[in-house]
């Protein structure tokens, strides 16, 4: 059994450095411990100055996303066992402008998410009198795998495509926009359907299926997204067979 | 909002060739390619082929079998040039010679088929 392992920790520090470079820190081998507990153990004893984001240790918030030896992983479900003996590379997210060591620069993704309007879209509100929006257990199925994303960005880092063309709105928003869309008590398909028909939304996916290998939380937002071609396509038909119901 | 992609077209028959691919060349392959020849079945003589094939309905499977599979090569070679070789400048000239393929397999085939005596 080894005593210590050996991190790999991508730096950059604009006041300091122009180009990232890597440092090593050795850390104690714990066959308990996370990367993110390694990267706990740097900052506590090490080097107070590494810059990453973590919050809940356990898989919900989604914000320890970090590459781990190559592979977009949540940090604190990766064990450092599983890369005995080392050394283990940490770096940011792959495709995402750094701001300092290991913290990403998220406001495309942010404002991505926001576009698809990932919300329940109502044409018309019931009144409260009438009580809650009822949902039979088959229509939670519908898209109850979808709403288990955590927004951690990991698959946005497996997209090549993301990575070759930002423009690309990417797995995570178009999986998240397609869970309100199978959502029964939704009615915003329509409203989604311009934005999410464009080059850059679904059609950009070549289904290349990286970010449902990815996805921690197991979500297929492969899988939504070809869902989604699907009905894009037969609305697309349908506008020219009935060029009068759609604007 | 930009404008509306003529990408469902493309999708469309990209995916049907897709699945008329995966599901129809295997056999075919499996019964003209082993079981024929190396006589699991019993093989059809010339005239019996030519008789089905000169029934309308398989000229239109066969139609189908060559054309849909081609504008699935074309919609993937075409993201293979994209993102594989990163020449997506090249985009007008990479659509006409993928699709324009297509539609050149496509004429070829429909031309063999309707003069099949």
């Amino acid at each position: 059994m080894i005593d210590t392992i050996t991190l790999e920790v991508a730096r950059y520090r604009p006041e300091q450095e122009t180009e990232p470079t890597f440092e090593r820190f050795e850390v104690p081998f714990n066959k308990d411990w996370v990367v993110l507990d390694a990267l706990n153990y740097i900052k506590d004893r090490l080097d107070g100055s590494l810059s990453y984001r973590w919050s809940c240790r356990m898989g919900v918030c989604g914000s320890c996303g970090m590459m781990v030896n190559g592979e977009p992983k949540l940090t604190c479900a990766t064990f450092l066992s599983k890369y005995v003996p080392g050394p283990i590379r940490v770096e940011p997210l792959r495709y995402f402008p750094v701001v300092r060591d290991l913290a990403v620069e998220m406001t495309d993704f942010m404002d991505k998410l926001k576009s698809v309007k990932p919300w329940i879209i109502r044409q018309e509100e019931r009144p409260l009198s009438e009580g809650e929006y009822l949902q039979t257990p088959v229509q939670l199925d519908n898209y109850k795998q979808f709403s288990m994303c955590i927004n951690c960005m990991i698959c946005y880092a497996a997209c090549p495509v993301y990575g070759l063309d930002h423009h690309f709105i990417g797995p995570a928003a178009l999986a998240l926009a397609q869970r309100y869309n199978m959502d029964s008590r939704d009615q915003g398909t329509d409203e989604r359907l311009d934005l999410l028909s464009q080059h850059e939304g679904i059609w950009g996916c070549t289904f290349v299926g990286e970010c449902t290998k990815a996805c921690p939380k197991n979500v297929d937002p492969a899988g939504a997204i070809q869902q989604y071609k699907l009905k894009a396509a037969t609305e697309w038909f349908k506008s020219f067979l009935m060029p009068w119901g759609r604007k | 909002m930009g404008k509306r992609s003529n990408e469902p077209l493309v999708w469309s028959l990209f995916s049907s060739g897709g699945v008329i691919a995966a599901f129809m060349i295997p056999i075919l392959l499996f019964l003209f390619g082993l079981a024929f020849p190396l006589g699991w079945i019993e093989a059809p003589g010339y005239e019996q082929i030519m008789t089905l094939v000169r029934h309308p309905l398989t000229r239109l499977v066969l139609f189908g079998l060559c054309s849909l599979p081609l504008f699935h090569w074309a919609h993937r070679f075409r993201f293979t040039l994209y993102d594989g070789l990163q020449i997506k400048h090249l985009n007008e000239l990479i659509t006409v010679f993928c699709y324009g393929g297509a539609v050149v397999g496509t004429l070829l085939a429909g031309y063999i088929l309707w003069n099949i005596p």
